[in-house]
């Protein structure tokens, strides 16, 4: 029987313009895609292809300098038409035109009663699917020398305008039970569900330990999972894998092909008619976004949901984690007189100085990108500890990052936590603090650190 | 309309502006109008809608019931000292009269040292101060003079908050730090027998008492072992001598009804200052060690003042939510303690929360340090 957990700390943020799932469609190929070395935390990536240069579905164009056993591939074939870097020759993006017949490398069929855990590492290191991994401490890709505690996948996302993988995995169940089976090689798989997965296709695991998790966002973070299983302490590693790139992983077993195509939400007040998107990484925003917008104008484009996601605009390419792509007011020609006491009514919050309180909780908010306040100390106390379920002093926790004490960061916990888990509290926070840049500067210095 | 007439002046206001030097107040006056359109760089897109300023001005109102019963009462302690009759709203205009210097000085005052310190950190200015600036003159007696305000607003804010980092960085209340000073630097103006009563006329309204005119404090009298002659209704509505927007219950209850609502004020602290206050009071009570029964303890003074609207001040009570409980509790059981214990000083609370905003980083530490252990136990299973 699996392990039931109550989340009771959290946050549910309905939005208006949620994916409805009889709105599916399957994208015409684009032209063009692109890898952004920067979507992998954690690497230093050393380029293997140059301009001008052919490539397959599943071919590396970068690798990892540290271990360059590490590759992060192509997602369709095509040619390298561009690299794009930034200041200090940052790597920023890789772009490739798609052929129209499309090629993908063979990476053979594998028999997974026959697979030990090191064909199967081997096989995710070529086809660049282990830098989809994702571990604990510090929230980035994974070293292959390293071997995990465990690994954890959670099968469901409660960030506002998420993309409900209960409903994407549809039709790939097999896939995905064929990755757990997998990853299970490396390592001993803890699968987090919630209540409504539990009569789905996705079960029974036979090779995953389930558990259940009930509660509002951020109740399908994998923190939360592992800080109620299995908490990482110092010194563990714990990896994480996204459940689409689970579905992935099996796919790769069965073709013996990389193919990058997920079921994404194209979702967001602007959208014109929010849908299911079957898209491959990389594609061109342009292209998943086709017909939906009026004008860029104005807007904000997400790559990811509006907490977790980053910014990106028209030019953007589909991130390597983003199950899901928003469009947003930006907000930046509203003009509100008198915020401070106004009374409001459309605008959303948790505070009771406002009325969102009267509508209900499934009232949807149609919300803008302004920061809506300024930045200061940290005032109130609770604010975040209410919508962060793990046993940790949230509070405390960033106070020690921002002023770089170690030590005691390793004591509160920093070992357990990703950016991401911060998006609730920098949602909440009344002094507007950049919670996700300073957890993931904190992160990076710290790692340097302990390297 | 707002928003071109605030884009025609700004240049004046940027680098190399004519009025360069009160960027500050410009900043500070735009907030102030409009909501800034900034938007999100980094991190989440959206935001709650809950900002510090929304927060500074609810409690502003939750002090307004406070303020206005504090300010009738002056009109009604004065009319009634002189034996006059008068009707409502000419009690509320001698009070409001009396009162509105006290608060003019005190926002001037510390605003004015808020917009300096602005100005040189290139900082927005902290709301913080709107709060505080309102607190000030109501805890002080009515009888306390302006230069001794703005002595103690301006040592307040310098170094209570400002030498600390602002509001969200301060160990101690701003608010009671001035309180403090002037009962430090000036006993004979914050407690006795002759400043809680207006003696003067002002603007034409109330009476003119005479020169020597006393009357104390319901808690005056009883440290001074006096028998109370305040009724226990007017302990609720706060017909009674007392600092301006102290001695009303029912007005402060209103307030508290708005802070807890509104979650600004954690109802665990308030709630504990007044477990601990009444579980002391009884004690005392049943040792025959004070006059005064238990519930008229937390009814008189500043106590309720202080439960509600001081010590649930979010950035020098317990951050942890554990330690709220015990800050709470120690602040009442002292407040009560210090009154009954020691006859030097009438009134508990501004003494007792001082004292638990000193040791709220201890309270919080051992709860920090418990989860810190438990982690560290984890590790080496």
């Amino acid at each position: 029987m699996e392990r039931l957990f109550k989340i009771k700390k959290g946050l549910d943020l309905k939005l208006v313009g949620e994916a409805p799932q009889t709105n599916v469609r399957e994208a015409a190929p684009g032209k063009e895609y692109a890898v952004c070395p920067t979507d992998f935390h954690g690497i230093q990536p050393k380029l293997v292809v140059k301009e001008g240069d052919q490539v397959l579905a599943g071919s590396p164009l970068f690798v990892d300098k540290a271990t360059e056993s590490v590759r992060f591939v192509s997602p369709v074939s095509g040619r390298v038409v561009a690299i794009e870097r930034g200041e200090r020759r940052k790597l920023l993006r890789i772009r490739i035109a798609a052929d129209n017949a499309q090629v993908a490398k063979d990476f053979g069929v594998v028999d997974l009663s026959k697979a030990n855990g090191e064909t199967i590492k081997k096989l995710l290191l070529e086809s660049g699917l282990f830098g989809m991994l994702r571990q604990r401490p510090y929230d980035v890709v994974p070293s292959p020398l390293e071997a995990p505690k465990s690994i954890f996948v959670s099968a469901f996302n409660k960030m506002p305008l998420a993309a409900s993988f209960a409903f994407t995995v549809q039709g790939q169940e097999d896939d995905f039970k064929m990755g757990v089976k997998a990853l299970a090689k490396l390592a001993k798989v803890h699968m987090g569900i919630s209540p409504e997965q539990i009569n789905t296709g996705i079960l029974p695991l036979e090779d995953a330990e389930v558990s259940v998790f009930s509660g509002p966002n951020p109740a399908g973070n994998v923190s939360v999972h592992i800080n109620h299983v299995d908490p990482v302490n110092k010194g563990e590693v714990v990896w994480t894998m996204a459940p689409e790139d689970v579905i992935i992983v099996g796919r790769l077993l069965r073709t013996g092909n990389v193919d990058m195509t997920r079921t994404i939400a194209v979702a967001g007040s602007e959208v014109k008619d929010p849908c299911y998107l079957k898209v491959k990484v990389g594609a061109a925003l342009a292209d998943v976004l086709n017909g939906q917008l009026e004008t860029t104008e104005h807007k904000r484009i997400i790559n990811g949901n509006p907490l977790v996601g980053c910014k990106s605009d028209a030019n953007g390419f589909l991130a390597a984690h983003a199950s899901e792509v928003c469009v947003l007011p930006e907000g930046d020609d509203v003009n509100e007189l008198f915020g401070w006491i106004a009374p409001r009514l459309k605008e959303f919050s948790t505070s009771r100085s406002y009325f969102s309180w009267l509508m209900g909780k499934q009232h949807p908010y149609a919300p803008d990108c302004r920061i809506k306040g300024g930045e200061r100390h940290m005032i109130m106390s609770g604010e975040y500890d209410r919508v962060f379920p793990m046993d940790i002093y949230a509070g405390y926790l960033v106070k020690a990052i921002i002023t770089g004490d170690i030590d005691r960061q390793e004591e509160l916990g920093i070992y357990e936590i990703a950016p991401e888990d911060f998006a609730l509290p920098e949602f909440v926070d009344s002094s507007k603090l950049e919670l996700q840049r300073i957890v993931r500067e904190g992160l990076e210095i710290l790692r340097k650190e302990n390297l | 309309m707002v928003k071109n007439f605030l884009d025609k002046i700004r240049p004046h206001f940027e680098e190399g502006g004519k009025l360069k030097s009160f960027r500050s107040v410009f900043d500070g006056m735009e907030t102030f109008l409009l909501v800034p359109n900034t938007t999100s760089r980094v991190g989440v897109s959206i935001h709650d809608a809950i900002d510090s300023k929304r927060i500074m001005s609810f409690v502003v109102i939750a002090l307004l019931p406070a303020l206005l019963v504090g300010m009738y009462n002056i009109g009604y302690q004065n009319y009634t000292a002189a034996g006059v009759e008068a009707g409502f709203l000419e009690m509320f205009a001698y009070g409001l009269a009396v009162t509105l210097p006290k608060i003019v000085v005190s926002y001037f005052v510390g605003l004015g040292i808020e917009f300096v310190v602005a100005q040189w950190k290139k900082e927005e200015i902290q709301e913080g101060y709107l709060v505080t600036g309102l607190l000030i003159p109501m805890i002080v007696p009515v009888g306390c003079p302006l230069w001794m305000l703005a002595l103690a607003v301006a040592f307040s804010v310098i170094f209570a908050k400002e030498i600390f980092g602002g509001t969200g960085m301060n160990i101690f209340n701003p608010a009671l730090v001035a309180r403090a000073f002037l009962f430090f630097a000036y006993p004979t103006m914050m407690s006795g027998e002759s400043v809680w009563v207006s003696t003067d006329t002002f603007l034409g309204l109330g009476n003119q008492l005479p020169d020597g005119f006393t009357m104390a404090t319901p808690l005056g009298q009883a440290g001074a072992g006096v028998e109370v002659t305040t009724p226990l209704a007017d302990m609720f509505t706060g017909l009674m001598p007392g600092s301006i927007g102290e001695t009303s219950v029912i007005a402060i209850a209103i307030g508290a009804a708005i802070l807890l609502w509104t979650r600004i004020a954690s109802w665990k602290t308030m709630l504990s200052v007044f477990v601990g206050g009444a579980l002391v009071g009884l004690l005392f009570q049943a040792c025959e060690m004070t006059a005064l029964t238990w519930y008229e303890h937390i009814l008189l003074g500043g106590f309720c003042f202080g439960a509600v609207f001081m010590a649930t001040d979010p950035v020098t009570s317990a951050r942890t939510e554990g330690g709220k409980y015990i800050y709470g509790f120690l602040i009442g059981a002292l407040a009560i303690t210090i009154r009954v214990l020691n006859p030097g000083y009438p009134e508990g609370m501004m003494l007792a929360i001082l004292f638990m905003n000193m040791f709220a980083p201890l309270i919080d530490y051992c709860f920090v340090q418990r989860n810190i252990s438990k982690r560290a136990k984890r590790a080496i299973k």
